[in-house]
């Protein structure tokens, strides 16, 4: 330090080539720390278990390939999973767009777009509860206008899944979407409709394909989350409804470690493959590049 | 070349335009306060202004995606002011090209044709063809994103003019180009537009493009035409002081009224007398400012001419620039009004050195009062 204080112009630049390496090294260090040893360590002793208890073997991952539990469950997590996804983007997409195009009521579409955000999972899938319930605001609106004479079963089907799911990830598939919408050049729309396109043409032919990046990295959200849910499919799901997480739960709750470890390998290396096709595609690989923006 | 792509791609002349108190009220910049202008089948006429003259805001209008406050555009005749954008039939270029980025060149030529219904076999044809015109053959299976700026730009002047539009706007189509670029494009539009024999209206600030591509100049300042005519109009016979001094240099002397012969004026300046144009007659007194070109300008004792038809003051040159083809003077004139002279340089006339004392000269038709 005293060398530095002497010769200050001969050292400075000495030090500033190696505080701008050595200045983001320090900035992310708290959370790579973090990560490392709250997540990445008990993940790979969890799939650990899953290959060496009691001895090392794969025995485990042979008796799941029979297991025909284990392949509802998973048929089913991913059925839900293509349901949420779809039902997010045909929701999510006008709004996305009316989110972009209009400029006073952008403001309250956000709020809207965003309140699910700050409010809990939990809180959320009881408040379905009470709306879908056998006794539920639902039904019981149908019934005193004489709709319905008995009360539909609405509470505990995939319906309700599929209903509270999409509600919590709608943001997910709309933020992404707008996104692309917003980076599409106005003067493509005008261009289009100078060319001869009425707007419904024009939105099939521009609008759609160029925020088909959006739409993508906004599936991709949605559908990997989906994959991992537990709260929400537990508590508004019927009995034959079972996801992999809720599977992982019960096994975990039967000290079944071996077995519960083995299916979050198969949910985790599920989440991974369709990430890494998706960075793969051409065109869609940008939307990382443009959700990151 | 030109004789077997002619045919298919101008069948129809080109179309007239005609604009009546055309008014487009905004909070921002860039309102029309009433133009009127009558644009003639097959001209090339440039809206020509400073940014937000509403120059680009009265282009917009016409190609529909603006509705006036007041006013009426009709084309041939039929109002266009009720009728969307898709239905007008007008070609249109961007500044920034607009071209589909996620369309090859082949498709985006063919983009026009396609909402029109035209077979794929003849959009193939026209497409082909289209490209040709505009010096890009072979060019049809590329994404604009592998283009240049000047190719873009030429794919987009392709895609605007394949469906054979009567009439082809252009929005500062050259403004992102440098210049070598903008210059060989100019050469090229006029080409076009010889060939085409359409309509072409075309945006600009900048004048010297103007002046060079235009049939006639529509000069706009705050949202109003200052002045039509053809570039020799403009320049030589500007009407005011705002078009004397957007287009091209310009002098400005302030003058006094003393007496009207025929449609010269004689007016009182720098305590000498100056006969100036004027169209319009001025009564004795008035106060005036004559206006005149800097290279229209001479030392007086490089020239013989007579008084008839000279105009003479003294002045003092305060700089002297050596510009290669030219030199460049500042000169003061008795009351201290600054004016710039330019002399074609040559070995024979001997440079003037600051502080000199001199007098200059400058023909009475080259005088213009404003």
């Amino acid at each position: 330090m005293s060398e530095l204080a002497q010769s200050p112009g001969r050292l400075a630049p000495a030090l500033s080539m190696d505080s701008r390496r050595i200045v983001p090294i320090l900035l992310v260090a708290p959370l790579v720390i973090y990560m490392v040893v709250l997540y990445a360590l008990p993940v790979a002793s969890m799939l650990l278990r899953s290959v060496d208890e009691p001895t090392w073997s794969l025995d485990h991952y042979r008796d799941l390939m029979s297991d025909t539990v284990f392949f509802n469950t998973l048929v089913n997590t991913l059925y839900t999973a293509v349901i949420v996804t779809f039902g997010s983007l045909v929701l999510g997409y006008p709004v996305a767009l009316a989110l972009v195009r209009t400029k006073k009521m952008a403001p309250v579409i956000l709020v809207i777009v965003l309140l699910p955000f700050w409010t809990s999972v939990l809180v959320r899938s009881y408040a379905w509860m009470v709306l879908l319930g056998r006794h539920g605001l639902i039904n019981e609106a149908l019934l005193s206008s004489g709709l319905i004479e008995r009360p539909l079963r609405l509470l505990n089907t995939p319906l309700a899944v599929y209903i509270g799911m999409i509600h919590i990830l709608l943001p997910y598939m709309i933020l992404p979407v707008a996104n692309a919408l917003r980076q599409i050049d106005p003067s493509l729309a005008r261009a289009a409709s100078g060319l001869g396109s009425p707007p419904w043409k024009t939105f099939l032919q521009v609008t759609l394909p160029l925020s088909v990046p959006g739409v993508a990295a906004g599936a991709l959200l949605v559908f990997v989350l989906s994959l991992g849910f537990y709260i929400t499919p537990a508590m508004l799901g019927g009995p034959r409804d079972i996801t992999l997480s809720m599977l992982i739960a019960n096994q975990v709750d039967q000290l079944n470690w071996a077995y519960a470890a083995c299916l979050s390998a198969v949910l985790l290396a599920t989440a991974l493959i369709i990430i890494v096709a998706c960075r793969r595609l051409p065109g869609i690989g940008n939307a990382f590049k443009m959700s990151a923006r | 070349m030109r004789d077997t792509i002619t045919p298919g791609i101008s069948a129809g002349r080109g179309a007239a335009v005609a604009l009546a108190g055309l008014e487009k009220s905004y909070e921002r910049v860039g309102a029309v306060n009433g133009v009127s202008l009558d644009i003639r089948s097959g001209e090339f006429l440039t809206l020509l202004g400073p940014s937000g003259s509403g120059k680009t805001t009265t282009l917009m209008m016409i190609a529909g995606f603006e509705t006036p406050t007041k006013g009426d555009i009709a084309i041939d005749g039929t109002s266009v002011v009720a009728m969307p954008p898709h239905k007008r039939n007008i070609g249109m270029v961007f500044q920034n090209y607009a071209l589909f980025p996620h369309l090859t060149v082949a498709e985006n030529i063919g983009f026009p044709l396609k909402q029109r219904g035209v077979p794929k076999v003849e959009r193939t044809k026209l497409v082909g063809e289209a490209l040709e015109l505009v010096h890009l053959p072979g060019y049809g299976g590329r994404y604009p994103r592998q283009l240049s700026g000047g190719q873009q730009q030429r794919v987009a002047l392709a895609r605007a003019i394949v469906f054979q539009p009567r009439l082809l706007l252009m929005d500062e189509p050259l403004g992102a180009l440098d210049k070598q670029l903008r210059e060989n494009l100019q050469l090229e539009m006029r080409r076009l537009h010889a060939d085409l024999g359409i309509t072409f209206i075309y945006v600009t600030h900048d004048q010297e493009e103007a002046l060079t591509m235009s049939d006639r100049i529509a000069v706009m300042n705050e949202g109003l035409v200052a002045q039509v005519g053809s570039p020799e109009d403009l320049y030589d016979r500007p009407t005011s002081r705002f078009v004397a001094g957007f287009i091209g240099e310009s002098n400005f002397l302030p003058a006094t009224v003393r007496a009207m012969e025929n449609d010269v004026v004689v007016a009182e300046c720098q305590g000498a007398t100056i006969r100036a144009l004027c169209p319009s007659g001025q009564a004795s007194g008035d106060k005036v400012t004559l206006t005149t070109r800097p290279e229209r300008l001479r030392f007086a004792d490089t020239l013989n001419g007579s008084a008839e038809t000279y105009n003479r003051i003294a002045v003092t040159v305060t700089e002297a620039v050596f510009a290669g083809e030219r030199c460049r003077y500042m000169l003061q004139a008795a009351d201290g009004t600054v004016i710039v002279l330019k002399e074609p340089s040559s070995a024979a006339i001997r440079r003037r050195a600051v502080g000199e004392r001199a007098e200059i000269a400058w023909s009475v038709a080259d005088t213009i009062l404003v």
